[in-house]
């Protein structure tokens, strides 16, 4: 199966949910946010939603701004 | 004497909040922060970079926990956009206290105020605590304290430009009319800008490319504090009368001849 992943296509090769991905990814999941198909995700709910073929992921952090 | 700087619920000291970008490295921003004495600094949200996770974030430099994370909207075009983007920065620090800047064009960064005020309306409804970049048109300022929003934001000239605060009689006005706080965001080149915002009565002055472009980024930072502190100062005194004519310092009576 295959996600979009902040813009690119990624392959996965089964089906996991956000808390496995972002392990996967070796992401801190306290300094980031998460979008699936354009609905944010809260944290308490990364381990009960499962990532499926198509999706459209958004990972982002905060970054030097003005 | 007392002045706390209240923004919604929240208090804080300094009237001074800094951007954070343009830095030369991580570093360099949080010296800068802490020499700015912010107790806010602006910051994007953006995608990680997810081929180099390792790669080093802000938040390893400067810890929210010690200094409010302001996230703003930058590069959003449309009140959608900008929605969005507020909604990942609430989900990722736990913030409601948000910076909303919604653009009209690339080539002036100006605000598009129709946008604006849609995205301002939703976000107030949704519980957001929203500090609004906005252009200096009391009206639109008014419209957005009637919406609800926490703080004003006019900017005091374009984004980045570092040309000041060319016309101050609108700030002034605005100022007078609102009774939410009144920060000038954009424009401010170097300390005296900074000065004159806050002598003008303003609540507070957001800068980043003054200190971030200076040539010592790091004692710019320091002098925009005190400009700050200065500015404010000089406002709670009350500044004397100009007059047309020369008043002597020294007295007159007593003088030999």
């Amino acid at each position: 199966m295959e996600i979009q992943l902040n813009g690119n296509a990624y392959p996965l090769d089964k089906e996991c949910n956000i808390d496995d991905f972002l392990s996967k990814l070796s992401i801190d999941k306290t300094k980031v946010a998460i979008e699936l198909n354009k609905s944010v995700v809260p944290k308490d709910k990364y381990s009960v939603t499962k990532l499926a073929h198509k999706d459209v992921v958004e990972i982002v952090t905060f970054i030097g701004g003005g | 004497m007392s002045d706390i700087f209240k923004i919604g619920e929240r208090t804080f000291h300094s009237r001074l909040i800094v951007g954070t970008g343009k830095y030369k490295d991580l570093q360099e921003t949080a010296d800068a922060v802490e020499a700015s004495g912010a107790d806010i600094v602006t910051v994007a949200v953006r995608r990680v970079n997810i081929t180099d996770t390792k790669e080093p974030l802000l938040m390893d430099f400067i810890d929210p926990k010690k200094i409010t994370y302001l996230p703003n909207t930058a590069g959003c075009f449309n009140s959608e956009d900008a929605l969005r983007t507020l909604r990942l920065a609430k989900e990722s620090g736990g913030w409601n206290l948000v910076k909303l800047e919604v653009l009209g064009d690339e080539k002036t960064l100006y605000p598009n105020m129709r946008e604006t005020l849609v995205a301002a309306e939703v976000l107030v409804k949704e519980g957001f605590e929203v500090m609004v970049y906005c252009s200096d048109d009391p009206i639109a300022c008014k419209q957005l304290e009637e919406i609800g929003v926490a703080a004003i934001m006019p900017l005091g000239s374009l984004i980045g430009s570092g040309q000041g605060i060319p016309n101050k009689l609108n700030i002034e006005i605005i100022k007078k009319q609102s009774k939410v706080p009144v920060i000038v965001d954009a424009g401010i080149g170097t300390a005296s800008d900074a000065a004159i915002a806050m002598e003008l009565g303003c609540d507070g002055v957001l800068v980043n490319s003054a200190i971030a472009k200076a040539n010592n980024p790091i004692l710019m930072a320091t002098s925009m504090k005190n400009a700050v502190i200065a500015g404010r100062q000089s406002y709670l005194s009350g500044r004397m009368d100009k007059i047309n004519i020369a008043s002597p310092s020294s007295p007159v009576k007593g003088k030999i001849n």
